[in-house]
């Protein structure tokens, strides 16, 4: 729920040739995908840095190379006849092997960037506990599963939040100070709570007390036999959380928005559309919501920025299977290869957002150029 | 200071402002109390638990006070003590050492359902020879029924409702239901007084034995309890200053700083400007919650290790751009130039002068952020990430949800810490919406 100035300087309609505006965002898009692609890589860097702070995760690694080779020696028996010492000579011989062959004998600065190249391409390695659905073990295949279930759940709960609340608050605006009006504004501040909160609430009473919709997962079990019914069952499954996600902050947002549409159709161009007698759709179109569209798009950013990390806890709330719940699962298992895949992840995730929302904002504001600072009010 | 009251005349006319002050003003109380009433290691003891601590609390029992709206009455503990209460017991030397010591606990059950679990404890001292006990229930209707023999160590426990002799006595039914039972209706009460007739003898001088009786209700308390017995009203109360400091201490520590980097930002210019904000678009794609996860994994639990990660991470993001610009205004203004013409130094321009000029913007943000890092906290404890020894609303919440507490009915446990995240959560948000109206005059009347 983070504010964004509402007194933002004002877009001055500007005209501009067709082929300069595509040039323009042309422009803008690479050297923004460029700096977001040298964000990523540091940004990554930074988290390796932090899960393998004091050699921690190394020690762990170096510790189970150990323990499988004094187990593999103790159960030969081809070794036997050696004395304590010569045992323990070839113990550490192979375990130098063993840990060169792994790289961890390199210093740590130089494993670290190699560490970083295989978290940007999320070669991570095999998973110490879990398991993908299909079996594997490879931290790309448990992660890629993983993700199509997040991506619908987000973009169902985020697109949804997004239409309902820009209608609603043009809605509000037109009616200003009107009963439902302020209720929306005395409401406005449950949107502290998030949305894994406000899906505890719906479980209880939607799944628990009135028993219409399923306490969680993503299909019935087992999964129904036909392409359609199935569809079906995870629609059944989609509404709970994709409610919690519009009802945390439904409110805020409508509010928000409201009250800036409020202050931009106090101004004077609005007034003269009036005094020409534009019929009211178009002002709100034209006057209203065409200068306010940057800012929208902005807390936009923001709150999709908030919600996909959000979505860690929603979705173990509601054991929906995507990234999420398996962040929990790998939590619980201490299972630090997919934990740094999933902070990739999520780092890729929220680059790719704000890129997105970077083109889309040079598309609706005429004003940004390259390198404009204050993009983000 | 006319400012101050100025602000709270104004603060006044907005109900949901007092309504936000109200409840902060609650909160510190409850806060204020848990900490004199339970020390914090007494509030580590109780939360870890273990035998002795919680022997007393039935399962899973609801909250005392839901007996008021229900017709059909659910049952509180019953706790009986001969070493409190020594008239249960009478002792009678049969010489030669030998002695009976002979218990009755007689206590009336007129609830309308079976208690949870009843248990009986024994505890004796002897040199040699262990007391013997033998015990027999006897129901309102005057039937009698055999429990058990036993010979008493130091210690000795006697589950009645995991004797799966009485069980098969009382026909295949749980002991807490079949000796409670109505004989016409087995899945009626059978209300009236009861006695539990233990006869004791020891063999030894000086030999002692107590016992006690404790039938295990389904409602304890204000709060009613958990998994592990532990009265969940000790995790609401300590929950309260926990909360309060951790999202005060975040929203505090992450704006002051922020502003303080803006501020610097905007004066010096130049390098550190660029850096500052490049900075912040690295810091904007790192993911908190999966950083905090990582840093609760691998480095510390404790509940101010992530306060400090929380505050280090919160620094940058979007409110470092919305303090530079207004920082970019300020710098501009003619006491700036002034205070730089009489030669003041950079920490004196930043610190006196620029700061103070956004901080009533600050306020605003300040206090609705805290919620924010109420249910930071909330959030982190739910993903099993919690401070490990102290119990918070956080914690309570996981603990509902990995033993199922909505899927089996137990909502008490869900709704008590939810409510007071929701109630700590609205009064800071209302109070934050009430004063950003205040001070920011475009919103005034929207």
């Amino acid at each position: 729920m983070s504010k964004i100035e509402t007194t933002a300087d004002r877009a001055v309609p500007a005209r501009r040739s067709a082929s300069g505006t595509f040039a323009r965002i042309a422009r803008y898009t690479l050297v923004r995908g460029l700096t977001l692609v040298i964000t990523v890589i540091i940004g990554v860097y930074l988290a390796i840095l932090i899960a393998n702070g004091g050699g921690y995760v190394d020690k762990i690694r170096e510790g189970q190379i150990r323990e499988q080779i004094s187990l593999s020696i103790a159960g030969n028996e081809a070794l036997r006849d050696m004395t304590m010492q010569e045992r323990r000579e070839y113990e550490q011989n192979l375990v130098a092997i063993e840990l060169s062959r792994r790289g961890l004998d390199q210093p740590f600065m130089v494993r670290s960037f190699r560490y970083l190249w295989n978290g940007l391409t999320l070669d991570l390695g095999s998973a110490e506990y879990l398991l993908s659905d299909s079996g594997s073990r490879q931290v790309r295949n448990i992660l890629g599963e993983r993700l199509g279930p997040t991506l619908l759940l987000m973009a169902t709960g985020q697109l949804l939040l997004f239409f309902t609340s820009v209608f609603f608050a043009l809605f509000l605006s037109r009616r200003y100070g009107s009963v439902i009006d302020r209720i929306v504004v005395a409401m406005a501040p449950t949107s502290a709570a998030p949305a894994w909160f406000y899906g505890i609430f719906l479980i209880l009473i939607f799944a628990g007390l009135l028993g219409w919709l399923p306490f969680g997962g993503m299909v019935d079990a087992p999964p129904p036999p036909s392409p359609w019914l199935r569809a079906l069952s995870v629609i059944k499954h989609l509404v709970l959380p994709v409610g919690a996600i519009v009802v945390s902050s439904i409110f805020y947002t409508s509010y928000y928005w409201r009250t800036f549409f409020l202050i931009y159709s106090s101004e004077d161009y609005v007034d003269m559309a009036k005094a020409k007698g534009l019929p009211s759709g178009a002002i709100e179109r034209r006057y209203v919501l065409r200068p306010t569209l940057p800012t929208i798009v902005t807390s936009f950013a923001l709150t999709l920025i908030g919600l996909w990390t959000g979505a860690i806890v929603l979705e173990t709330v509601f054991g929906w299977p995507g990234i999420g719940r398996l962040t929990q699962m790998a939590i619980n298992l201490f299972d630090t290869p997919v934990i740094v895949g999933t902070v990739v992840i999520y780092a890729y995730l929220l680059a790719l957002t704000v890129f997105l929302l970077d083109i889309v904002y040079a598309i609706v504001d005429p004003r940004v150029k390259l390198g404009g600072g204050e993009r983000r009010s | 200071m006319t400012r101050l009251a100025n602000l709270f005349r104004e603060l006044r006319s907005y109900p949901s402002a007092v309504a936000g002050v109200s409840v902060i003003v609650i909160m510190v109380i409850i806060a204020i109390y848990a900490m004199v009433t339970i020390p914090y290691s007494e509030a580590v003891r109780l939360w870890r638990g273990g035998d002795n601590v919680w022997l007393e609390t039935p399962r899973n029992a609801r909250p005392a006070w839901i007996n008021n709206f229900r017709r059909e009455k659910l049952p509180e503990s019953i706790i009986m003590k001969t070493t409190e209460d020594p008239s249960l017991k009478t002792v009678m030397d049969l010489g030669g050492g030998l002695a009976t010591s002979d218990m009755l606990f007689e206590f009336d059950y007129y609830y309308d359902a079976f208690p949870s679990e009843i248990s009986m404890f024994f505890t004796a001292q002897f040199k040699s020879a262990r007391p013997n006990v033998s015990i027999k229930w006897v129901t309102p209707d005057g039937r009698e029924i055999r429990l058990t023999d036993l010979t008493v160590r130091q210690s000795e426990s006697y589950r009645i409702s995991q004797d799966s002799a009485v069980s098969r006595r009382l026909g295949g039914v749980l002991p807490e239901k079949g000796l409670f039972a109505d004989p016409n209706d087995p899945s009626k009460v059978n209300k009236g007084t009861y006695q539990v007739v233990v006869e004791g003898l020891v063999f030894e001088e000086g030999s002692t034995l107590d016992g006690s009786l404790i039938v295990y209700g389904q409602v304890h308390g204000l709060a009613g309890t958990d998994h592990r017995r532990r009265d969940i009203m000790v995790a609401l109360l300590w929950g309260t200053p926990v909360a309060l400091a951790f999202g005060l201490l975040a929203a505090v520590g992450s704006s002051l700083t922020t502003m303080t980097l803006a501020a610097a930002a905007v004066w010096f210019g130049g390098w550190v400007d660029y850096a500052i904000r490049r900075i912040n678009e690295i810091v904007m794609i790192l993911p908190l919650l999966p950083i905090l996860i990582m840093v609760g994994l691998f480095y510390s639990r404790s509940i101010w290790a992530i306060l400090g990660v929380v505050i280090l991470l919160s620094i940058f993001g979007s409110g470092i751009l919305t303090y530079r610009s207004m920082f970019l205004q300020v710098k501009q203004s003619g006491y700036i130039e002034a205070a730089r013409a009489y030669g003041a130094s950079n920490a004196r321009i930043i610190f006196r002068y620029m700061v103070p000029k956004v901080i009533p913007v600050l306020i605003p943000q300040f206090v609705a952020q805290v919620p924010n890092y109420v249910f930071l906290e909330a959030t982190l404890a739910v993903l099993g990430l919690g401070d490990p020894v102290l119990p918070t609303w956080g914690k309570l919440l996981n603990d509902a949800y990995t033993s199922g507490a909505l899927f089996n009915g137990h909502y008490y446990w869900v709704l008590e810490p939810a409510f007071l995240l929701v109630v700590t959560g609205l009064g800071f948000a209302m109070l934050g919406f009430a004063l950003d109206r205040i001070f920011n005059p475009r919103l005034r009347g929207l």
